[in-house]
Order: structure tokens, then C-alpha cells, then sequence
């Protein structure tokens, strides 16, 4: 039976859930196929919407009003600052008491693993008492096996930095044997567990854990550890230690694989089965087809699953299929491309003008994506729409630079809601 | 007798490091000065051929000769940097018949083993080579960490009493009525292990005598002393492809050309190379044909090149050298043998001596006939013994197999842990402390990286060659913060901010050679993480602006 919807969203990240949940919400019948585990479980968890303009100004305090400055071209200005309002609007309702941030128009400051302080509009419940510009005193908890977090080196870095606050760190053993290599989740699902605590009477690793960071603390009122808080249960987990350590519990955000990534991730998608829409994952998307009469309009696109190409039909069309890192634009030594759809992608011919010869410096490669006009429509090399019927959101997008902007939940947002909002109305 | 001869070694690569080793178990006091870290030049920028000597077996016999000795000497004395690849010498149909028949025989005039492949037979022994690949000549090339070995030498010359001077630069020579009799260097950051943000400071090193062993920069120095040492340094690409291709060096069988050669370099293979003469060593173009030259040429023998991920290419230059008046046009041609200058002999200048031209392979020989030369000046007696005493870390394989388990490493890391460090792994990782991996790509655990830590201080650039860590295929993006938080608390927070820094850029650099592809996809992954989680390109310590945090959401009242 042949495969029809009124809205297909290719791609399964933050952008393209909600694309899928705002088209829904217009009451279309939506479909979502990704290929791969989407990148969000690589990302922190921190929703950013902007930290720094694109000259490199900040950390700004209020990112909306940032963004009537923001050049022609970015994926902000092409939605404007209500798609920009109403994707967190979309989000705060998805994530619910998950998240917070939502209580002021002001970025927060949250400490990253390094020890240095990232702007960010929404950030995860667990984070929520380790903010900068909180002037109690912290102690940063790390686990002897846990690299990529030194937590005396990271409370040194704030202290540094000109926190308000003082930091201390300490590291201390996992009250569970471990391999002398355990994966994160491995940290997260024992103390999700809490069972088999050597130290503790009651077998609680909680309790156990608590045992061993209370002989580190001096008076401190709050108390950060990696973001490996649990994973199934990080309020159970969270409270647990706060009410053994009898002080406030703060998670500092890691990099990949990311606990509070999974969580997120795994919360929007239960929001994307509330919201009736149908999830397909596994298989590629990698062609597409027209009706014949009409090359503007796409019919349907193509799935390979197991080799056999079939057509997934629909009315209205959602690309997002993330950046370089979600192989939504891809390379080679001659160019760059959108694969899928063959949308145009400006980058300049020579790949040696590719990148710049600082590590951080302002890299074209960064701002590699598909030009929308401004109903998100990708454009060819003359501006004019590629497609009627398709729409592109989240990272495919070109023209910005979320890495060094600390924008790319923001844009997510926005853009996926105003491309599923769009494509929603239009059938 | 008098005190103990002293000696000043200038150049830390494997020609300085071999003859600070080689003078040390002379007996004599050895200073090694290096203005970057030991293989800051050519040595760091090779492509780990260890020569059977079947390259130079038609046009330079002599350099053939002294290669399958030599490499017979360190598959003896330095097992843990060897790898015994064995190596092909591939046919393809329109290269010359009669070119594979000289290689052949002149393999023989040399006493290089050889067996002759049909091209089935090397397919066979390497699956991915051309279909139309005709036949192959086998020999036993191999392959040799630089690093390791370079690094070995100069632990060895540290065991007998030298002291090595990392980040110490050759400001002058010291010259009095008519001779060298030392150096002014200059520490980066004093003397000893470098240490990020310590002030420099100058020394005045005195010596009866002093070595130039700095290779392509040996020009430099010569000038310090008003001497010409004419060094045509000439620069070549190496493309680093991100798994083995092969695991057998695959040489092309022609007479000379660029792009010919294919060795597997631990979990790489690495393409070279070019061969064009640049008037500075330290400063040439790194071409974008270069690259695609490796591997649209080498996709001739390997055509999986063609799509395969590179991770980043370098450029080294050869200390190419030739007597003044030989003028050679083509830097290929000028002779790969070495020179010793006797600046006594050559320009009336006692107690220097220059070292030029040479290659990796034959660097102990090299050593060997210089520390001769400069015992035979200072009246010293004493014999060579670097051919027959195996260097750290190959002393004693027995060890190792016993050992390995008790460390808890699980079996991938503990092999590899045990090919790097060789008979000092239970030294190095015997440790009561927790020891997880910190480099997952090659496999480096903390007690490792501690360990190097130890020998270089602050640079983790020297950190890195000592293990591999942050040399796979994410070039560090994934632990290079957690390789300079363990520089804490031994160090502080700035010192290990400057070291990551260095680090993250020196990464950098090499893969700006390779984005397209999955190592683009790459590079924006690693870009991200620094980035957009750790917020590292802006707001460090150093950053001038002090930020108002009180301007910032502070949190709810009510907490959670």
C-alpha cells in the first residue's frame, strides 16, 4: 500500500521533532523518518537561542533583542523574532517541568565541564542550581574514572573566570566497583538502580556517594557533578543527594554522549507520539520524485529500506536533516551539496577558502547550508524557491554559525516550528 | 686524564638524540639543546619508512646498503618503535619492465632479500591493490615510529648522565680567539621541562665542543658563526588516511616520481610524498595539489584511496646537502648520503662540527661515525656501543607478556599500550591508582599519559608524540581537554588553558589538509564540542572583559 501523508519531516533532531509536532498541531498528518540517532544526544541539553552576535559581541544578556541586528540571510531574520518566540513557547510546553529558564527573557550562564560559562536561554531542571551568576559557593564533584571532567581544575577555571561565587573541587571514587573504563551510562544506570552500594548499610549507591562527597564539603551550598545523574530517573537520583548531602544537586553538562541529550531526546519523542505522529527510523531517504508535469512539486520522496526502493508521498515536505555533523550537507575535494534534494549550497569553489588557519577562527565551512527565502523554502543559486512544497530547518540551514553564536537549539526551534506551522496550513 | 670532555649537541632529532646517546655511553658530558620539542623538525615530519634499502638500490647502491644494515639494527635494538611490515615494490602495466628487472638485480648486488609476486599472489597478500597491478617485488621494508625512537635515544642519553634542553633555542655561538666553545640559548621557559607561562631565560652553555646537528637549519647556525653550510632543504607532503589501507609498505616501481609510496603507520597509512626545494625551512606553502597529487596518484596502486578519509596531511623537509660547486638542478637527485663538516678542516674554525644531509634510517650509523670523529678530535678512546645495547623499551620483550594483564586494561588498550612503551610498560602502568582511558581512538590510559607528562612537562605536543594520544581519528577532539586536565594540579588552570590551546591548534593545522567528507563531518563535530558544550572559543581566563554575571538569569527564586 502506498505510503501517503500530509506532512513528511526527513530527519529526527530537535529540529526536526518540531517541525513534526507544529505541523500536527494545525492537524495535518504527519509523518517523521530519520536515518540515524540524531545529534542530540551529542549535545549538551542546553537550549541556547543566542550568546554572542555574529562579530563575536557578549555574552548577551537578552538574546531576543539581539536579533533585529542580525544580518540578512540568518535563519533568525528569516523567521523574525515571533517564530523565535513561539519555537520556545513550543519547547517550554514539550519539555515542561524538565526544563527552566522560562521565568525571564535573560540568558543564564551555566559553568560547562572546562570550567568555563556558557550563555543559554533553557537549560535542563538538573542544572538549574548550578547557575554562575548564583552567588552561593559550589563544590564540583568528579569521578576518578571519569575523564573529561577535573573537577579541581574545572572550579579553578570558574574562580578564574571571576565567578561570584567561590568553587571548589574535589574527586572522589564511584562507590561501586567499576572497570577501569566504564561508560558514562554506565554511572547513570547504577545510580538510577541505587543498588549494591558497598559502603552504605542499606545498599543504596545514592547514599553511598553521599557518604563520600559530605567528608569533602566545607559549607558549601551546592554540590555539581558530571551530567550522569541518572538517566531514566535524574529527578529520583538528584533528590536522593540532596537529601543525603542536605544541599542543592547540580549537574554540569558534558559532551557526547550526552545523559541530558538522551533525556531530552527521549522526552520529545514521547511528546511526538501524544501528538499522533507517526515515526519511522532506520532507513535513508535518498532521492526524491515529481510528477512528471510539474518539476517544482515534489510527489514523494524516496526511502531505501533494505535495498528496495520505496516512495514515501506526502503534500508538504520538511528537510531536516542537520548540518555537516547529521550528514544534511555533505562534502567532497570538488564541493558541497544538500544530497538529498540537491538543494543549492553556497561555498566558495577553492576548499582551501574552506576554513580559516585559527582553530576558532571564522570558519565559511560552519555556515555551510541551504539559503530559504522567507518562508523557509530553499533557494537555488539565482534565490529563486528550489521546491513549492519543501521547507528546510535546524542545522541544513546555512548563514550562521550556531557554534560560535550558541545558537543552534534556538534555531531549531524556531525554524522547525515555523517550517512545520507552514507546511501544516499549506494542506 | 683530565675532566670529562663536554659536548654540546645542537638538534634534537633522531641524528642529535643518536649522537647524544651514542657520546653519553662514550663517557663523555653530553648537552642536547632543542628550540622546539625532540622531532620539533624533520624527524616529526617523516613517513616512517624504515628502508630495507630497495629504493635506492639501482641509483645509490652505497645508501642501499647501508639501509638493510641498519634496519637490521634497529629491528634488534629498538623492537618496540619496529614494525615488521615487510614491503612491496608494485608493477604497473605501463611502468618499465626493464626498470623492475634493475630493481631486482640490484636488490641482490645489495643483499636485500627479494621474491618476486605475480600480481595474483600480491593481491593476495594485499587485497585492496589494483586489479591490473602486474607483479611486485617483496622486500623487507618496515615501519618505524619516529617518535618513539627519537624519544628513546634520548632517554638512553638522559640514563647516562646527558642532560636534554627541550624549548631552548641557539641564540649565538660562543666564539673565543678563533674557536667555538659553546652556545647562547635561550630556555622558552627556563630551563628544564617547558612549563606554559614560565618566564624564558638565556644560558651560556660552554663545551669543548659543539655538534650542528640541526638538519635542514643547520644553515642557521652555520651564519651564527660567519660559516656557509649550504642545506637545500626541499619539502615533501604526507597525507594520513584514517585506518590501514595496507599493511604492507607499497612502493611503485618506477625510477623516481612523486607520489609513490604507502606505508601503514599504526592505525594509519600515510601517502607521500613531493619533493620541492624551499628557500626556509620553516616557512613554505602547503599546497592543495600536494594532496590531491598523493592521492589521486596513489590511487593508481590503491584505488580505495580515491574515497577514503584522510585525517589530516604534513610537510617535513629534507636536510638535503651537496658540496659547494656540485649544483645538482632537481632537489630528486641531490644525493640522500651525509656529510660531516669539520669546521677545523673546512674553514679553520675548531670545535664545531656540522652533520648534514642522510636519512631516518641510517641515523645510528650517522651517530656512530660523527661521535667517531668528535672522540678521535678530543682524544677520547672509547668505543661505539649504540648498535648492541637495545634502547629503553626493547631491553626485554619477556616482560612485557607476563606483565600485561595485571593492569586491568582491557586486551585492545593493553596491546597497544604494550607495542608503545615495550619493556617499560610494567613500570608505566604498574599504578595503584585508577587508570581509565583518556585518548579511546589509540587507546592512551591516564598512567601513560602521566608518564610523558613527567618526561616534557606542560607541552602536550610532546605528550602526543610520546603516546599517540589526540593522533587518531578525531585529532583530539575528544580528548584534548580531558589530556590537559591532567596537567592539574601539578600545574594550574592557566598553565593547562595554554597547554590545551597549543595543543587543540597544532590538531588543527594537519586536518585543515583533509576537510571533506567524514573528516569535515568531523572537524564541525570537534568545532561544536569546544565550541558550543565548553564554550572554549570565547570568555577564557585570559579574556579582557570582565562579564556581568549578576546581569544574568540568577535562577528561579524558589530554587527547583
Amino acid at each position: 500500500m502506498a505510503i501517503e501523508q500530509d506532512v513528511l519531516v526527513i530527519g529526527g533532531g530537535l529540529a526536526g521533532v518540531t517541525a513534526a509536532v507544529s505541523a500536527a498541531r494545525t492537524g495535518a498528518d504527519v509523518r517523521l523518518v530519520s536515518y540515524k540517532q540524531p545529534t542530540l544526544r551529542h549535545a549538551s541539553g542546553l537550549i541556547d537561542v543566542l550568546g554572542y552576535t555574529p562579530d563575536g559581541e557578549g555574552p548577551l544578556v537578552d538574546p531576543v533583542a539581539a536579533l533585529d541586528d542580525l544580518p540578512e540571510g540568518h535563519p533568525y531574520e528569516r523567521v523574525g523574532e515571533d517564530a523565535v518566540r513561539a519555537g520556545l513557547a513550543l519547547f517550554d510546553d514539550l519539555a515542561g517541568d524538565t526544563y527552566e529558564g522560562n521565568h525571564t527573557e535573560r540568558n543564564a550562564l551555566v559553568p560547562t565541564q572546562g570550567g568555563r560559562v556558557k550563555p543559554t536561554a533553557r537549560y535542563p531542571a538538573s542544572t538549574a542550581a548550578g547557575l554562575a551568576s548564583d552567588e552561593r559557593d559550589a563544590l564540583l564533584v568528579g569521578f576518578e574514572r571519569l575523564v573529561g571532567f577535573d573537577a579541581p581544575l574545572s572550579a579553578a577555571q570558574l574562580n578564574a573566570a571571576g565567578a561570584p561565587f567561590e568553587a571548589r573541587g574535589a574527586t572522589v571514587e564511584f562507590p561501586v566497583e567499576l572497570s577501569a573504563d566504564p561508560k558514562v551510562t554506565r554511572f547513570a544506570h547504577l545510580l538510577d538502580r541505587d543498588e549494591a552500594g558497598e559502603e552504605s548499610q542499606d545498599g543504596s549507591v545514592r547514599r553511598a556517594l553521599a557518604e563520600r562527597v559530605t567528608t569533602h564539603l566545607d559549607g558549601e551550598a551546592r554540590v555539581g557533578f558530571p551530567a550522569v545523574l541518572g538517566d531514566d530517573h535524574p529527578e529520583d537520583v538528584r533528590a536522593a543527594l540532596e537529601t543525603h548531602l542536605g544541599v542543592d544537586v547540580f549537574e554540569v553538562p558534558m559532551g557526547p554522549p550526552s545523559l541530558p541529550g538522551f533525556r531530552l531526546e527521549d522526552r520529545l519523542y514521547d511528546a511526538l507520539d501524544a501528538a499522533g505522529v507517526r515515526i519511522e527510523t532506520g532507513n535513508p531517504v535518498v532521492g526524491y520524485e515529481t510528477d512528471g508535469r510539474d518539476d517544482d512539486l515534489i510527489e514523494a520522496v524516496t526511502v531505501d529500506r533494505n535495498g528496495a526502493t520505496v516512495p514515501y508521498a506526502a503534500e508538504q515536505f520538511v528537510l531536516a536533516t542537520g548540518g555537516l555533523v547529521g550528514k544534511g550537507i555533505d562534502s567532497d575535494r570538488e564541493g558541497v551539496a544538500e544530497p538529498i534534494f540537491d538543494c543549492h549550497v553556497t561555498h566558495p569553489p577553492d576548499r582551501y577558502d574552506w576554513f580559516e588557519d585559527d582553530a576558532f577562527g571564522d570558519h565559511r565551512f560552519a555556515r555551510f547550508g541551504v539559503a530559504p527565502d522567507r518562508e523557509l523554502r530553499p533557494r537555488d543559486a539565482r534565490g529563486t524557491v528550489e521546491f513549492d512544497n519543501l521547507r528546510a530547518a535546524g542545522a541544513v540551514l546555512g548563514n550562521y554559525d550556531f557554534a560560535a553564536e550558541k545558537s543552534g537549539s534556538g534555531v531549531s526551534l524556531a525554524t522547525g516550528h515555523e517550517a512545520g506551522r507552514l507546511a501544516g496550513d499549506d494542506t | 686524564m683530565g675532566a670529562t670532555p663536554t659536548v654540546l649537541v645542537i638538534g634534537g632529532g633522531s641524528t642529535g638524540c643518536g649522537i647524544a646517546r651514542d657520546l653519553a655511553m662514550r663517557g663523555l658530558s653530553v648537552t642536547l639543546v632543542e628550540q622546539g620539542n625532540l622531532t620539533h623538525g624533520t624527524t616529526g615530519r617523516m613517513h616512517g619508512l624504515l628502508h630495507s634499502g630497495g629504493r635506492y638500490a639501482v641509483a645509490d647502491q652505497a645508501s642501499a646498503r647501508e639501509c638493510i644494515q641498519e634496519t637490521r639494527v634497529l629491528e634488534d635494538i629498538a623492537s618496540h618503535c619496529v614494525e615488521e611490515t615487510g614491503g612491496l615494490f608494485v608493477k604497473r602495466p605501463e611502468d618499465s619492465e626493464a626498470y623492475f628487472e634493475r630493481k631486482l638485480r640490484g636488490c641482490a648486488e645489495c643483499g636485500i632479500p627479494t621474491e618476486v609476486l605475480s600480481g595474483r599472489e600480491a593481491r593476495q597478500r594485499e587485497p585492496y591493490l589494483a586489479a591490473d597491478v602486474d607483479k611486485a617485488i617483496a622486500v623487507p621494508d618496515g615501519a618505524v615510529d619516529p617518535f618513539r625512537l627519537c624519544v628513546a635515544n634520548a632517554a638512553s642519553a638522559q640514563n647516562h648522565g646527558a642532560r636534554i634542553e627541550t624549548h631552548a633555542e641557539v641564540t649565538d655561538l660562543l666564539v673565543e680567539a678563533g674557536e667555538v666553545v659553546g652556545a647562547e640559548v635561550t630556555h622558552e621557559s627556563g630551563p628544564g621541562k617547558r612549563t606554559h607561562g614560565k618566564a624564558g631565560t638565556t644560558e651560556e652553555i660552554e663545551a669543548d665542543h659543539v655538534i650542528n646537528a640541526t638538519g635542514a637549519w643547520a644553515g642557521r647556525i652555520g651564519d651564527m658563526a660567519g660559516l656557509d653550510v649550504n642545506v637545500r632543504p626541499s619539502k615533501g607532503v604526507m597525507t594520513v588516511m584514517n585506518v590501514r589501507q595496507v599493511d604492507t609498505v607499497i612502493n611503485r616501481c618506477i625510477p623516481k616520481g612523486n607520489a609513490d609510496i604507502v606505508v601503514p603507520h599504526e592505525t594509519t597509512c600515510i601517502l607521500g610524498t613531493t619533493d620541492e626545494e624551499v628557500e626556509d625551512p620553516e616557512d613554505y606553502p602547503e599546497a592543495e595539489w600536494e594532496v590531491d597529487l598523493m592521492i589521486d596518484e596513489l590511487s593508481k596502486l590503491l584505488p580505495v584511496l580515491q574515497e577514503a578519509r584522510t585525517i589530516r596531511s604534513y610537510w617535513g623537509v629534507r636536510p638535503l646537502y651537496e658540496p659547494p660547486g656540485s649544483g645538482t638542478a632537481d632537489s630528486e637527485d641531490i644525493t640522500r648520503d651525509f656529510f660531516l663538516l669539520d669546521h677545523a678542516d673546512r674553514d679553520g674554525l675548531p670545535g664545531l662540527t656540522t652533520i648534514v644531509g642522510g636519512k631516518f634510517t641510517t641515523y645510528r650509523m650517522m651517530a656512530e661515525e660523527l661521535s667517531d670523529h668528535v672522540c678521535d678530535r678530543l682524544g677520547v678512546s672509547a668505543a661505539c656501543r649504540t648498535a648492541d645495547v637495545p634502547l629503553p623499551g626493547s631491553r626485554d620483550e619477556r616482560v612485557l607478556d607476563d606483565a600485561m594483564d595485571e593492569f586491568g586494561l582491557t586486551s585492545p588498550v593493553a596491546r597497544r599500550s604494550k607495542q608503545r612503551l615495550g619493556d617499560r610498560a610494567p613500570d608505566v602502568l604498574d599504578t595503584d591508582d585508577p587508570n581509565p582511558v583518556v585518548c579511546s581512538c589509540e587507546g592512551v590510559t591516564r598512567a601513560e599519559l602521566q608518564d610523558a607528562i613527567a618526561g616534557s612537562g606542560t607541552d602536550l605536543n610532546a605528550v602526543r608524540i610520546r603516546t599517540r594520544a589526540s593522533m587518531g581519528n578525531c585529532q583530539g577532539g575528544f580528548c584534548a581537554h580531558a589530556m590537559a586536565d591532567e596537567l592539574h594540579p601539578e600545574y594550574d588552570a592557566e598553565q593547562a588553558s595554554a597547554a590545551l590551546d597549543d595543543l587543540y591548534q597544532e590538531r588543527w593545522k594537519g586536518q585543515r589538509h583533509a576537510l571533506w567528507g567524514e573528516q569535515l563531518s568531523q572537524a564541525m563535530l570537534t568545532y561544536a564540542l569546544h565550541a558550543t558544550t565548553m564554550n572554549r572559543d570565547e570568555g577564557g581566563i585570559a579574556a579582557d572583559e570582565t562579564v556581568d554575571f549578576a546581569a544574568f538569569d540568577g535562577g528561579t527564586p524558589d530554587g527547583d
